[in-house]
């Protein structure tokens, strides 16, 4: 009897336990930033310390960025930086549980171009509209300038210019008896074929499929290049039609036919970059960072046959993604002064030109500079060609929502779970709900 | 002159600090959380808070994806702790014999168990790449598979690869558990079992399995509520992928109250959890009230 008394007792305390955890995680996970990320106490009398939130791929490095803040705090004394990286795929859920758990968070935040309308109308950001001048922003890739704007207001200094190039290696395509990258996807579809033919390499493509951002980011790429929309003006989805539809047949049908690597369903930017590297794939996209990684000897065995390709259309000429990002400040920030004087930093002139090996400027003007072109002439001569085809994701407030369907539905389709209609359709279905739930 | 407190108010005093802990972090987040239920509220829409009475949980009820997350939930769950019980009862038979080294043996068993949730995942994770993982190399050399295998993009396999994680770290907690009830059964059960003609088999189903009921029984309620809350190797090894096929429920949860941001409604998924948890409970006390007492 005494047994079945304790047993009911360790199962109530259980229940009990579960529920906390489950519900209340809000309240555990805000606790665990707060006590992980504590300021350390202001040494000298009037010191200030920031708290700032990067992201550890692509882009500038993070020594880059330790570099960078170290270079400021010296030209600043009564500033003192600290630095939190974290993975892109983990950037969004980090920023939304610290910026909403009331206890502050971060002072400054790397905000991806499909944030700023989620952040902005949740008040998360400040609105810096004033502090960005008409001439700065005349001398700033438009591309670059949209990441960080929402209904007409800046809520965050554009800082990493970025767009998706197309990498194939050289070398494999003579080998097959091409002289050119393909120009369209399906170019590179009957170029994959010959590759696979005569034995050069198992899968030609590998891109970024895994469930995840990096899938909706990707898709775009495809939706544009074969002539799709995601909405009409009224925001009806209609990427479950033409283009968008021809989108995702296409990324299906190569799937399952070995032209696109199997593990891309499992890849992101730096695991498509290993498999490049490791001269396992003739085809990838990714950002610029990959550029000097690729044909850097200690990094790539392919070092040297690397080159550079518009990325494909189909439809139209090329589609490349919009990877612009900027550095908003938390409407919550004790130092707003403080931490403008620190973005504004990052994304000057002077650091943007001496850092541009992994992330080019998001100036106009610092194209032309002999230094910067100096430092990898094929990538921004490509990158000159390139901005003129930039897409982006949707940019709507429920793109979380949104994207995580796309995710979910795209991996339905090129794993053979659905067909690439049902899949799509299932997405708008969602998409239209999404819509009239937050029409108000 | 002076008298003491009574021991009844000493006790209340002594516990009142962990009370007003409890309350803090406990009672509060729980009763907070259900009355978020009842509103339809998004972090990214303060501005749209409104009482939806029960509609989050209607909403959650008719969700497609909320109950492909609890199916896969009960296939995780299902699965792990059958593979876990079965071989845990094993490992503490074989643990149960005397043989050299059995000091030895059962401290090395209980090291998967020592190993931290996150780098349990990360390291299955490691295992299982596609490109240098070792489950690939190992099976390739051993002519299983012709060719590297993208297992944790295979809608069937990356669970079954979870399931294994799962069950490589919970073995020895269930196998010690068995252990210990093992050691209370008197040997002479078995000497009059063995001069009655029983087998070895027979043994285990008429002696062993009959008494040592109540550990299982418990070991069965903890682990599904372990395996029902699973979360760390999810995120850390799949993220809920491929195609949604391992998103269990609090994964499920987690995306809906922190990437989608989503309170009111993940505080209902949250209490429909707990429903089921009940639900499951009672079905295991009920069961337990059958059992007959040696």
């Amino acid at each position: 009897m005494n047994r079945i008394k304790i047993i009911i007792i360790t199962v109530l305390v259980l229940v009990f336990t579960a529920g906390i955890i489950l519900s209340s995680s809000c309240a555990g996970a805000a606790g665990e930033e707060a006590a992980g990320e504590e300021p350390a106490e202001e040494a000298a009398g009037g010191a200030v310390t920031l708290t700032s939130l990067f992201m550890s791929q692509a882009g500038y490095s993070e020594e880059d960025v330790r570099n960078i803040t170290d270079e400021f705090m010296e030209a600043n004394p009564d500033i003192k930086v600290d630095l939190t990286f974290v993975a892109y795929e983990n950037l969004h859920d980090k920023i939304v549980t610290s910026l909403s758990s009331g206890a502050g968070g971060y002072d400054t935040i790397l905000i991806d171009t499909v944030w700023p309308a989620e952040f902005a109308s949740a008040g998360f950001l400040l609105d810096i509209t004033d502090k960005v001048t008409s001439e700065m922003q005349e001398d700033i890739w438009p591309a670059a300038l949209k990441a960080v704007v929402w209904e007409d207001r800046i809520v965050g200094m554009p800082w990493l210019n970025d767009v998706e190039y197309f990498y194939y290696n050289e070398k494999m395509l003579k080998e097959a008896g091409f002289d050119n990258p393909p120009a369209t996807w399906s170019e590179l579809k009957e170029q994959g074929e010959v590759l696979i033919e005569k034995g050069i390499v198992e899968h030609p493509f590998i891109d970024e499929w895994a469930q995840e951002e990096a899938l909706t980011a990707q898709y775009t790429q495809y939706l544009y290049a074969f002539g799709g929309e995601f909405f009409d003006e009224d925001l009806n989805p209609l990427f479950n039609q033409g283009g968008g539809l021809e989108a995702l047949e296409f990324m299906a049908e190569n799937m399952q036919s070995g032209i696109i690597n199997p593990a891309s369903t499992e890849s992101a930017w730096e695991a498509c970059r290993n498999v490049f590297s490791q001269g396992n794939a003739a085809f990838c996209v990714n950002f610029t960072y990959m550029w000097g990684l690729a044909n850097d000897p200690d990094e790539s065995t392919v070092a040297g046959d690397v080159k550079l390709g518009l990325m494909p259309g189909e439809v139209v000429e090329s589609a490349t993604l919009n990877g612009g990002m900027g550095m908003g400040i938390s409407s919550k920030t004790k130092y707003p002064d403080e931490a403008w004087k620190y973005v504004e930093y990052l994304s000057s002139k002077d650091v943007q030109k001496r850092y541009a090996k992994n992330a080019l400027p998001i100036w106009k003007s610092l194209f032309d500079d002999p230094e910067v072109i100096e430092t990898q002439p094929e990538l921004v001569n490509m990158s000159k060609e390139q901005y003129a085809y930039i897409v982006n994701r949707p940019i709507v407030p429920w793109y979380s929502d949104l994207s995580r369907a796309f995710q979910i539905e795209i991996h339905n389709a090129v794993l053979g779970q659905k067909t690439p209609q049902q899949a799509l359709d299932d997405v708008a279905t969602v998409a239209r709900d999404l819509k009239e739930k937050y029409s108000e | 002159m002076r008298k003491g407190l009574s021991e009844k108010k000493l006790a209340f005093i002594l516990i009142i600090p962990a009370i007003i802990i409890i309350f803090a972090i406990v009672i509060y987040p729980l009763i907070n959380a259900l009355y978020q239920s009842f509103f339809d509220y998004n972090l990214a829409f303060p501005h749209l808070r409104d009482f939806y009475g029960l509609g989050n949980y209607i909403d959650v009820l008719k969700n497609g994806y909320f109950w492909q997350s609890l199916l896969n939930t009960v296939y995780f769950t299902v699965f792990s702790i059958g593979l876990e019980l079965l071989l845990g009862f094993i490992v503490a038979l074989v643990l149960n014999q005397e043989f050299i080294g059995k000091w030895l043996v059962r401290t090395l068993i209980i090291i998967p168990w020592a190993v931290p949730p996150v780098v349990n995942a990360t390291v299955w994770k490691w295992i299982a790449n596609s490109e240098y993982g070792s489950l690939n190399s190992i099976l390739y050399t051993l002519g299983i598979i012709k060719k590297y295998r993208v297992w944790l993009s295979d809608p069937f396999w990356s669970m079954m690869l979870v399931i294994i994680a799962d069950v490589w770290k919970y073995t020895p907690l269930v196998a010690i558990m068995f252990l210990a009830a093992l050691q209370t059964i008197p040997d002479d059960l078995y000497e009059a079992a063995k001069i009655d003609g029983a087998n070895p088999l027979r043994r285990i189903i008429s002696i062993t399995i009959p008494l040592i009921k109540p550990t299982i029984i418990v070991v069965l309620i903890l682990r599904t509520f372990e395996a029902f809350k699973v979360f760390d190797l999810i995120f850390v090894m799949t993220r809920g992928g491929p195609a949604f096929k391992t998103t269990v429920i609090s994964y499920f949860t987690y995306l809906e109250t922190f990437s989608q941001l989503n309170v009111g409604r993940g505080s209902a998924i949250a209490y429909i959890i707990v429903f089921f948890m009940s639900l499951l409970s009672y079905l295991y006390i009920r069961s337990l009230k059958n059992t007959d007492n040696y």
